[in-house]
């Protein structure tokens, strides 16, 4: 304790009441206990660095869903520190403003320079996973990359070989994955999966539901246009954090619409803190009960949008639907309780599941249906759950339903919307390989790839996966092990060297992935390699960056530049350049791209370079409205979705349901409509509750993006890995606030400081995904690694990752 | 007579991103365990469990970012006892190093904590306003970071006439030490003199 000096204040408040920061806590020592030194931040900087430094432009491009602009001081080719963008006057109106970087951008200098971070080619040296590695130079590393290539392509075919997701480099023409996809597809092809860790349920469940999948409403600044919005589990504060991208954008919309923003989420996100009007909390995998009440109440209080429905939506009621069905199979007849399971889906009926009281759930369906238009959207998380494709198309439901989809400051129900400028990318090509598995499903085809079928696994493009993975490149990602469901289950697998044969793990650090490779190549990271970036797909603006790089830190590479080389060993290296350097290649974009796109660059890239960034306006009120032309008429700009409506009844779903071979466990089973379903690990399943009674979530974590930034130590002492914990929780197992804690389940084990805070809703904890895997001798994490808890099960429609969908206990050490 | 200045933080805006945070340790070097700007997180509300499984509560939480308020009655200054803790004739309450021996009285009597002991450098170490920035016309590493433009800087008698001294939970009271810190309360603001531990995160703030 801190002696407690006289009170200088007027006031006789006690000091001990006073807000006392700068207490030492033990979070503080372990990491301080890092041990992170400061060998390659400059020696000494007792002054700020000056205001009149030169400043290069370079940016970050990972996948937030936003990219930023960085501008590094730079000293004898190493970054002193890093600034933002000050380049224009904010005008948020006219689609200008400073596209200034989060915390994470903001501790690039750190994070570059880290005693972790990848200097030179590594090889394997002891059993795979061990960490154990030595030196080797790049000629060795590149010669055993291609043989090995080679060698699986001949024994296996090209199907053996697998790009693995990842997303650690979202935007740049020549950083991204194309390199790897180009010098792959010149080579006969590769395994890839379809779709992604992100959102793969909302994907496939807004395909059959609208005909199109992927951020398909209004941009989320669309809300300065109407009365009220409401956020089903977006979480738009945390998840869209840069000072150029939508956190930004809706605070200034909200406040030009003086809008009403309902935010409904298990947490009491930082969304709530800044946007939202009101908090309903909700518990987890729940959403679509919600949005069948709501439902309920809109058609038994006459507040559906008749007109809309009847002439753009199929299988609303036993009047839309298709011929060849029961009537009784309508959306309408699952509300009241007419349809098959004989339930109606009263507020009641909800309010037990979704914890949400009764009165509420009616008031709020009332606001929904007396606004118009009514902006109406959701989060990612929702559908990232067991039954997630169900609960995004509920949620979608609604704005069919009141008809707010093709409005301006309405919306279709789908995840926050955009409308990104366009930047150029590496031409990849065409993959002779047809057949692909689901993105989460690859570790499956590591053991059995060839037994896969398309009614069981999801295969597309043929009936049967051809090839079992033998070969894995992990560029820029860490979904190899850390962000991939069940840790201790993909460890079985990937430990068998015989399985998958070789696994190359290019990365700018030592990554848990990292850990697990065979040969690992160090990567320049964003700042180390010139590029052209513009706005990632989050954002709503229109601009360029064309950026200098500063010298790549000791051995690391552009992964173009390591595509080039291991052309030139499998003999395609005309092919894969055409003649080009890297340099012709950014002309070549800039050209062909960028100045179609932006007539008003310069003529030279050079000249481009020199002044670093361009915006070009775009008004905020003539950012489009989505699916207006299908609103104004549907014959004329039908849906691509087989009837061309919007379907809330779908055969091509009711043929799935009733075909595809699914594990039969709870709430694995695909309804042609959007309903609620219970599942295996939700808060139905009593079972599993009986030993692991709290249901866990993996939220986002504004320390990092996804696991990337994850072992910065600045980042880190202000935004600890922590498992979040209501009050009443805690009280019933004794633990207080900041103490170490067992989490677990019969999967695994991680030991973890909790966070108790009425911010999350009692029965529900989160542990932020993305922190890196750390396991003892024992098995158990102590990096905080959600993964280590979660289930590698599917979800039944798109195979998606359900990793909100978690059953746990927390106890005392 | 020089100008002066005052911090201006919008809580309505602040989402607790830290991005001046980490601005300002960049910039200024500084070490772990060590962060001149802070952004305390304000929570309060309870929990109700009902019979049919439904919940009500009244959960509330906002941030705000401090820093060295550079007050009117700088405690720190006063406490100091070989006057190495100054205030500079344009308002910047600052640490002449050659002066200090590392005492740590100014930061206990602080009742933002704000001076911290640099521990290689042995000396105490506070924001300074972003002096060098100042001088050249540009803003404050943290309030031109900032993605949210809840930070702003401005003319200090200015901003205090318009906006008062911050006087919001989890901060001592404006009167202790008259701040120069203009605050735009959150909506759901406490005062400061709560009694309540509203302090929601102690263990981040270093
Ligand atoms: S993580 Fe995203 S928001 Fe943060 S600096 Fe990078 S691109 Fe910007």
């Amino acid at each position: 304790m801190k002696k407690n000096h006289s009170n200088h204040g007027a006031h006789s408040v006690s000091r001990r009441n006073v807000l006392k920061f700068g207490v030492a806590s033990g979070a503080m020592a372990s990491v301080g206990s890092l041990g992170l030194g400061s060998i390659f931040c400059p020696a000494a900087q007792a002054a700020p660095a000056l205001p009149h430094e030169d400043f290069l432009t370079s940016v970050c491009a990972n996948n937030c869903g936003s990219t930023c602009i960085l501008r590094p001081v730079v000293q004898e080719g190493r970054v002193m520190r890093v600034d933002t963008d000050n380049s224009v006057e904010d005008n948020w109106q006219e689609g200008i403003f400073q596209v200034r970087a989060c915390p994470r951008g903001r501790s690039m200098r750190r994070h570059m320079y880290a005693p972790n971070r990848l200097q030179y080619p590594l090889k394997r040296t002891g059993e795979r996973g061990s960490g154990k590695f030595e030196r080797i130079s790049w000629e060795e590393a590149l010669g055993t990359i291609a043989g090995k290539l080679v060698e699986c392509k001949t024994k296996y075919g090209n199907e053996s070989i697998c790009s693995l997701y990842a997303s650690g480099v979202q935007v740049g023409a020549l950083m991204r994955r194309e390199s790897f996809y180009r010098l792959m597809n010149l080579m006969g092809g590769f395994a890839l999966g379809t779709s992604d860790y992100s959102s793969a349920q909302n994907q496939y469940g807004m395909k059959y539901l609208y005909g199109q999948s992927g951020y398909s409403g209004n941009p989320t600044s669309d809300i300065a246009h109407t009365k009220l919005a409401v956020f089903f589990g977006l979480n738009i504060t945390e998840t869209r954090m840069s000072g150029g991208g939508l956190q930004y954008e809706v605070l200034e919309a909200k406040r030009k619409g003086n809008t009403r923003v309902i935010v409904i989420d298990p947490r009491y996100t930082d969304t709530c803190i800044t946007i939202a009007d009101e908090w309903i909390p909700i518990r987890p995998g729940t959403d679509a009960a919600l949005a069948s009440a709501l439902a309920y109440v809109l058609i038994t209080e006459n507040m559906v949008d008749n007109d809309f429905v009847r002439t753009h939506v199929q299988g609303f009621d036993a009047s839309s639907m298709p011929e060849g069905f029961a009537p009784n199979l309508s959306y309408k007849d699952y509300i009241l309780g007419t349809g098959e399971d004989a339930t109606p889906k009263t507020p009641q009926w909800a309010a037990a599941l979704t914890g949400i009281p009764a009165t509420r759930i009616i008031q709020l369906a009332r606001e929904i249906g007396g606004a118009k238009p009514c902006y109406i959207t959701q989060g990612w998380g929702l559908q990232r759950q067991a039954a997630g494709e169900m609960n995004t198309m509920a949620v979608a439901a609604l704005a069919a339903l009141t008809g707010n989809v093709g409005l301006r400051g309405g919306n279709n129900g789908d995840l926050d919307g955009y409308s990104p400028g366009v930047s150029p990318r590496l031409p990849a090509g065409t993959n002779p390989v047809k057949a692909r598995f689901p993105t989460f499903l690859w570790l499956r085809a590591v053991e059995r790839g060839t037994e896969m079928t398309a009614l069981r696994d999801g295969i597309q493009g043929a009936d049967r996966f051809p090839a079992n993975i033998k070969f894995i490149w992990n560029y820029a990602g860490n979904c190899l092990v850390n962000q991939h469901s069940d840790i201790n289950e993909t460890r079985r697998v990937l430990s068998d060297t015989s399985k998958c044969e070789m696994i190359v793990v290019m990365d700018t650090h030592m990554t848990a992935s990292a850990q697990w490779a065979d040969i690992v190549l160090p990567s320049a990271s964003y700042l180390e390699q010139p590029d052209i970036v513009g706005p990632s797909y989050a954002m709503n603006t229109d601009w360029l960056a064309f950026t200098t790089p500063v010298k790549p830190f000791f051995e690391s590479r552009p992964v173009y530049d390591v595509c080039v080389d291991l052309a030139k060993r499998l003999g395609i290296e005309k092919e894969f350049t055409e003649g080009r350097s890297r340099e012709d290649w950014l002309e070549y974009l800039y050209e062909t791209n960028c100045r179609k796109n932006m007539p008003t660059l310069p003529e030279t890239l050079a000249e481009a370079r020199k002044v670093g960034l361009f915006m070009r306006a775009k008004n905020r009120d003539a950012l489009p409205v989505r699916f207006a032309d299908f609103r104004n008429d549907p014959v004329a700009n039908p849906l691509k979705t087989p009837s061309g409506k919007i379907e809330l009844f779908s055969p091509a779903l009711h043929t799935i349901g009733k075909t595809w071979e699914l594990e039969p466990v709870l709430g694995n089973r695909i309804p042609p409509s959007p309903q609620y379903v219970a599942t295996w690990e939700g808060f139905e399943d009593k079972e599993g509750k009986a030993k692991f009674p709290l249901q866990m979530i993996t939220s986002h974590y504004k320390g990092r993006t996804h696991s990337h930034y994850a072992s910065v130590d600045w980042l880190l002492e202000v935004m600890p890995q922590v498992l979040w914990m209501n009050p009443l929780d805690a009280q019933k197992r004794g633990i207080e606030h900041n103490e170490i804690v067992r989490v677990f389940n019969g999967r695994g084990e991680v030991r973890i400081a909790v966070k108790v805070t009425p911010r999350i809703m009692p029965g529900v904890v989160t542990m932020p995904q993305g922190a890196w895997y750390k396991p003892d001798a024992n098995g158990v994490d102590h990096g905080g690694c959600a993964n280590t808890l979660t289930l590698y099960r599917p979800s039944p429609l798109a195979k998606g990752n359900p990793q909100h969908t978690n059953l746990v206990e927390v106890s005392k050490l | 007579m020089k100008k002066s200045y005052a911090f201006y933080m919008d809580a309505s805006r602040c989402m607790g991103c830290k991005a001046c945070v980490i601005a300002c340790k960049d910039g200024h070097d500084l070490p772990l365990g060590l962060n001149w700007r802070r952004v305390p997180e304000c929570t309060g509300g309870a929990w109700a469990e009902h019979a049919d499984g439904t919940y009500t509560q009244n959960v509330f939480s906002y941030y705000l970012s401090v820093a060295c308020n550079h007050c009117e009655s700088p405690v720190c200054v006063k406490a100091c006892p070989t006057g190495a803790m100054h205030k500079t004739e344009d308002g910047i309450v600052q640490v002449d190093a050659t002066r200090c021996v590392g005492c740590n009285n100014c930061a206990w009597n602080c009742p933002y904590s704000a001076p911290q002991l640099d521990k290689s450098k042995k000396h105490m170490t506070k924001c300074n306003f972003c002096r060098e920035r100042l001088e050249v016309g540009q803003k404050p590493l943290c309030v031109a970071a900032c993605p949210a433009r809840a930070l702003d800087f401005g003319p200090r008698e200015e901003l205090i006439a318009k906006y008062g001294r911050a006087n919001i939970a989890p901060l001592p009271p404006a009167s202790m030490t008259e701040p120069n810190l203009a605050v735009v309360a959150h909506k759901d603001a406490q005062p400061a003199n709560t009694r309540k531990p509203f302090l929601a995160n102690k263990e981040e703030l270093s």
